[in-house]
């Protein structure tokens, strides 16, 4: 049997929450004398332990606050662990939010170089892909401008050409498919699809049950950190869909 | 061993990151990368007209002050330059680590070595000052062999840098104060490195002041610079242990402080 894409176990992020942020050496010096530097601990995801197959696509749903993007960006190696672990078979192209490694002073073109850099991929790799990437974002001329001149959909448009040329073996998907218009969508479901047959893993947050139905065939719901159920799409968004009645 | 295997999957996003900061660096102005030429050579003219009067008159010891100055003011800018991009290199990139995983030392190295380039580019106007007062004037510096050592110091400042700007760039992220701090403390470092002046003409009685001046390790790079390309001269060994061991105790504890708190950066960013 093949190692599994994600493994994660008993894993639990806490953070440590300030009645207001100190940022500077004045009032960390003043709050730690008169001894006013309290922290509440606050659990964003609690004991959470599930694994993911190779070509699993695993929807997870969850109301606002319920840990979904915490638990995203610990799988994405941005946050650590308090407790437990967490372990990644494969390359993970992040689409948490699209666009976020661009710089806006550079052009759309420079942007692809540096963008596929932050993934770890060569400039060479990049080059090979870049025809592909342009045809994909439907930027035409606009590739040359700098990014700050881009409407916030060309910007979406391009990162999720970047990170899906690269073909990744996990691709997280953090509600980014509600971007661009209509007929990009849908484009870019179907490029989405088509990664599928590939055997490409997928963790797909979102607030659509639908859009899981459609793309995910395993789900896990969250509430309040917690994983409160995991298995077959079809269960888990029925299940979801009565809490949302609740 | 884990380390490395990471930082050669990242040697790219290095050297995007490196490539970026120059290019953007210059971008928009009509003269370009010619800043890095006309930079330091206004400046240093500059400070001859205002200090030349002073300390620049005919001293044996100086050779030529145009010289001197530019040495001591290349150093000297590099080092603040460099530190201070990297000091903020982790706060400005935040939108990228806030979302995907990259080795976060990258930021601040790749915006040292981003100014190490510019500063190679102009060690170029120093080339040119000392051809130009070699053919043309009185005051000619003394070029020797010595001058390829002038490599020893310059890699000793890179090394430096690096671990100051670790050790910045961790301590920016949790007290955005640093910054305001480290201003303050680069124009003092302007006054105690003998950039415009030359420590035997100040005649310092007080010991304190005169170790405060030893213990700068820029001073101690900038006279080895300066004994190579313009005395021409073998430099001090001393100097050359002192701030090697500076700057390899910089780099250790920067590396030590960064480990230990990159994985809370994310939290104050």
């Amino acid at each position: 049997m093949a190692k599994p894409a994600i493994t994660v176990s008993n894993m639990s992020m806490m953070f440590n929450l300030n009645q207001e942020k100190v940022d500077n050496l004045k009032e960390y010096f003043i709050k730690l004398v008169t001894r006013k530097l309290r922290f509440t601990e606050f659990w964003a995801l609690n004991d959470i332990s599930f694994t993911v197959e190779k070509g699993d696509r695993v929807g997870v749903l969850g109301f606002n606050g319920a840990g979904k993007s915490t638990l995203l960006k610990v799988i994405a190696g941005v946050l650590k662990p308090t407790k437990g672990s967490v372990s990644v078979n494969g390359v993970i192209a992040p689409m948490l939010e699209l666009g976020a490694g661009f710089d806006m002073n550079y052009s759309g073109k420079e942007n692809i170089y540096l963008y596929g850099a932050t993934m770890g991929y060569s400039r060479k790799f990049i080059e090979e892909k870049y025809d592909q990437i342009v045809e994909f974002s439907e930027l035409g001329d606009f590739i040359n401008v700098p990014v700050k001149n881009y409407s916030s959909g060309m910007r979406a448009r391009l990162g999720f050409a970047i990170a899906t040329a690269v073909e990744p073996e996990i691709l997280i998907l953090d509600e980014v498919l509600s971007v661009g218009d209509a007929k990009f969508r849908k484009k870019s479901e179907a490029k989405i699809r088509s990664m599928f047959d590939k055997g490409i893993t997928v963790l797909f947050v979102s607030h659509s049950v639908d859009q899981v139905l459609n793309i995910c065939n395993k789900a896990i719901i969250l509430e309040k950190g917690r994983l409160i159920a995991q298995g077959d799409a079809k269960e888990i968004c029925a299940k979801y869909n009565e809490m949302i009645k609740k | 061993m884990k380390y490395l295997k990471n930082f050669y999957k990242y040697r790219y996003l290095l050297y995007e990151i490196v490539r970026k900061n120059i290019k953007l660096q210059y971008r928009n102005s009509v003269l370009g990368i010619f800043w890095t030429f006309l930079q330091p050579l206004m400046t240093t003219i500059v400070l001859v007209l205002v200090f030349g009067g002073i300390f620049g008159r005919k001293d044996a010891s100086m050779v030529n002050y145009p010289i001197y100055l530019l040495c001591g003011r290349l150093i000297y800018e590099f080092f603040t330059q460099s530190t201070k991009r990297a000091m903020r290199s982790i706060r400005l990139s935040a939108s990228v680590i806030k979302k995907v995983y990259v080795p976060k030392y990258i930021y601040p190295l790749s915006n040292v070595i981003a100014n190490f380039i510019t500063f190679l580019i102009s060690l170029l106007v120093l080339a040119c000052f000392i051809i130009y007062f070699y053919f043309f004037s009185a005051e000619q510096p003394h070029i020797t062999p010595y001058i390829f050592l002038a490599v020893v110091p310059i890699a000793i400042l890179l090394v430096l840098c690096v671990g100051v700007g670790l050790i910045l760039c961790t301590m920016e992220v949790f007290f955005k104060d640093v910054e305001y701090l480290y201003e303050v403390f680069c124009m003092l470092l302007f006054y105690m490195t003998p950039i415009f002046y030359k420590v035997e003409q100040l005649h310092i009685s007080s010991k304190i002041i005169r170790m405060a001046l030893m213990a700068n390790p820029l001073y101690s790079i900038t006279e080895m610079f300066r004994d190579c390309v313009l005395f021409g001269e073998m430099f001090n060994v001393n100097h050359l242990l002192y701030s090697l061991a500076f700057s390899l105790l910089c780099v250790v504890a920067g590396l030590w402080m960064f480990y230990k708190k990159q994985d809370k950066f994310i939290l104050h960013i």
